[in-house]
């Protein structure tokens, strides 16, 4: 039952979006909808047309058309990296998620915990992670688990802060609501303070998400023997300039695919509750 | 239409003060020393100028605040916590966005653990009541502000409570509106006749709605006048206006409060 509520949050939110666009939304045209792609459409267009006028050689600025052609024909070598970008990525965030998510749950419901912690917590979100990696490798080699580390470093600060400030910036007259009903704690929680933190607390995920990704990457660069980030070095090293091209847009679409997914996971887990009626 | 018998509930309130103590040391009594009964099944409003501990009152019934000192039985169990009798609704409404209209009345059988099945006909029956036939389904944003309070009382009523606490529910709404909830108020309460706590700034409403209004002072909170309220029901908005029973118990009010210089003529 308890679940029920976790997931509707997301949906209502949406809900109110649409509640007032609803019928708008359908008469506004396809153009509006995908205003943002026609854009990126016309801005990669400019690029095809502008980099042979421009006198640009290949090695310098590849055209669109041709990193495209390289991601196709060197897919299994970008997959096969991809698949330890992706590993990394996925293991850093979900040890963020794991540990983050507890540890905010603490801050919010211990007071000397929140004392102790979270001071702390906020004052070594502006320790630049980046700025570890060398150290990690020093400690834990050139395999995948510095990686993760920083991975899970970076995404786990805004994962907790997120969740902390979801928890904290609930009405208390709700709470005084539910326990005028008769509530305990744990009812509470589950029918009220998760559902009500639930927009804050994907709004931390996806940040982490993304921030896993450079995470990963920039500890494949300082060493690695596999990754994104080490195929990129490698094409830098080669002066292969399209493959260089090729990882980078590899890379962000990592990035988007991993963001879209939580967007999908946040509305799926928000339409659980009409599929059980 | 469904009649519902719910008796309502009796309350003695008994030698009840409320200490709020604050950092500076400088304590702030916000009730003292009242003792109150009422009757099951009447209609009681508290009437006072704003921080006087109307609230503070409200929420040590719904066990929400312990007293300092005293104490508090409804249907002659001491509470220390919310009594499973009590409805409650607030000056805002304090709907769940993430549920729908339906799901936010049923959040009290939820929470009590009660069988959901049973009590969805009982809520589509209290929207009907309240004008709202057919909104089970939407969200609270797609309500006004009315309409959003008329779904916060039903969620309060939905359990049948034996005593129904409302501290001023209409208080956030335009004049309007508010008219118009008072009147449905009226023919709610008639319908289940429980004993009711109101709390507002108005003392037309209060007189309107009420079978007994309590006057209460500037802080510490106290009752200064215990008014019965001898009016055939169902009173009509438009006509008491024009009654001269009536007017005699606002004017009793108003001179309440000129005397104790919370109204100030100029
Ligand atoms: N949690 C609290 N801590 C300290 N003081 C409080 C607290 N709650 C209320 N008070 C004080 O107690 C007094 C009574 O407050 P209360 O909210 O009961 O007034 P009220 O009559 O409901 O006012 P209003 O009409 O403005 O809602 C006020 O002086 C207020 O400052
Ligand atoms: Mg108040």
């Amino acid at each position: 039952m308890a679940s029920t509520d976790i997931v509707s949050a997301g949906k209502a939110q949406r809900n109110q979006g649409r509640s007032m666009s609803g019928k708008k939304r359908a008469r506004t045209s396809w153009l509006e909808r995908y205003s943002a792609l026609l854009v990126a459409a016309m801005l990669i267009a400019a690029w095809q047309i502008l980099v042979p006028l421009s006198g640009l050689s290949a090695f310098v600025l590849p055209t669109p058309l041709a990193i495209a052609t390289r991601m196709i024909n060197d897919a299994p070598l970008l997959v096969a990296h991809l698949y330890v970008t992706l590993f990394e990525v996925i293991v850093g965030f979900g040890m963020g998620v794991l540990v983050g998510v507890p540890l905010a749950l603490s801050i919010f419901y211990s007071r000397p915990f929140e004392r102790a912690i979270y001071p702390i917590l906020v004052g070594l979100q502006t320790v630049p992670k980046v700025s570890l990696a060398p150290i990690l490798v020093l400690y834990l080699g050139y395999g995948w688990a510095p990686k993760i580390v920083l991975a899970f470093l970076i995404s786990f600060f805004p994962i907790v802060i997120s969740t902390v400030v979801g928890l904290q910036s609930l009405d208390t007259n709700l709470v005084n609501l539910v326990r005028s009903m008769g509530a305990n704690e744990w009812q509470t929680f589950f029918k009220l303070r998760l559902p009500a933190a639930l927009p804050n607390i994907f709004g931390g995920f996806k940040v982490a998400i993304s921030l896993a990704v450079i995470g990963a990457v920039i500890g494949e660069y300082v060493a690695a023997e596999r990754g994104l980030g080490y195929l990129q070095l490698q094409a830098n090293s080669l002066f292969d300039t399209t493959l260089n091209f090729a990882t980078v847009v590899t890379i962000s679409l990592l990035g988007v695919i991993l963001y879209y997914i939580i967007d999908v996971v946040e509305a799926r887990v928000s339409y659980k509750r009409d599929d059980a009626k | 239409m469904n009649t519902i018998q719910t008796t309502g509930a009796a309350v003695e309130i008994s030698h009840l003060s409320k200490v709020y103590k604050t950092r500076e040391d400088d304590d702030v009594v916000a009730i003292e020393r009242i003792d109150l009964q009422f009757e099951p099944g009447t209609f009681v409003a508290v009437v006072g100028p704003s921080g006087c501990g109307k609230s503070t009152l409200l929420s040590m019934l719904a066990g929400l605040v312990s007293a300092s000192t005293g104490k508090i039985a409804i249907d002659g169990d001491a509470i220390s916590r919310p009594h499973p009798k009590i409805g409650v609704v607030f000056q805002s409404d304090l709907l769940l966005y993430w549920r729908t209209v339906l799901d936010n009345i049923l959040l009290p059988i939820e929470i009590k653990r009660l069988d959901l099945s049973k009590f969805r006909t009982r809520a589509e029956e209290l929207l009907e009541q309240v004008g709202l036939k057919g909104f089970g389904k939407k969200y609270p944003s797609e309500l006004s502000g009315g309409m959003r309070q008329r779904v916060a009382i039903c969620r309060a009523l939905i359990q049948e409570p034996g005593l129904l606490l409302m501290d001023e529910p209409f208080g956030a709404l335009d004049a309007l509106t508010r008219e118009q909830m008072i009147m449905d108020m009226q023919s709610m309460w008639l319908r289940v006749q429980n004993t009711v706590l109101f709390i507002t700034h108005g003392i037309d409403e209060a007189v309107f709605l009420a079978d007994r209004v309590l006057v209460m002072s500037p802080r510490p909170g106290r009752i200064d006048l215990d008014l019965k309220i001898d009016m055939p029901r169902p009173r009509q908005w438009s006509k008491v206006h024009e009654d001269k029973v009536y007017h005699g118990y606002v004017r009793q009010i108003r001179d309440i409060f000129e005397a104790k210089g919370v109204l100030v003529a100029h």
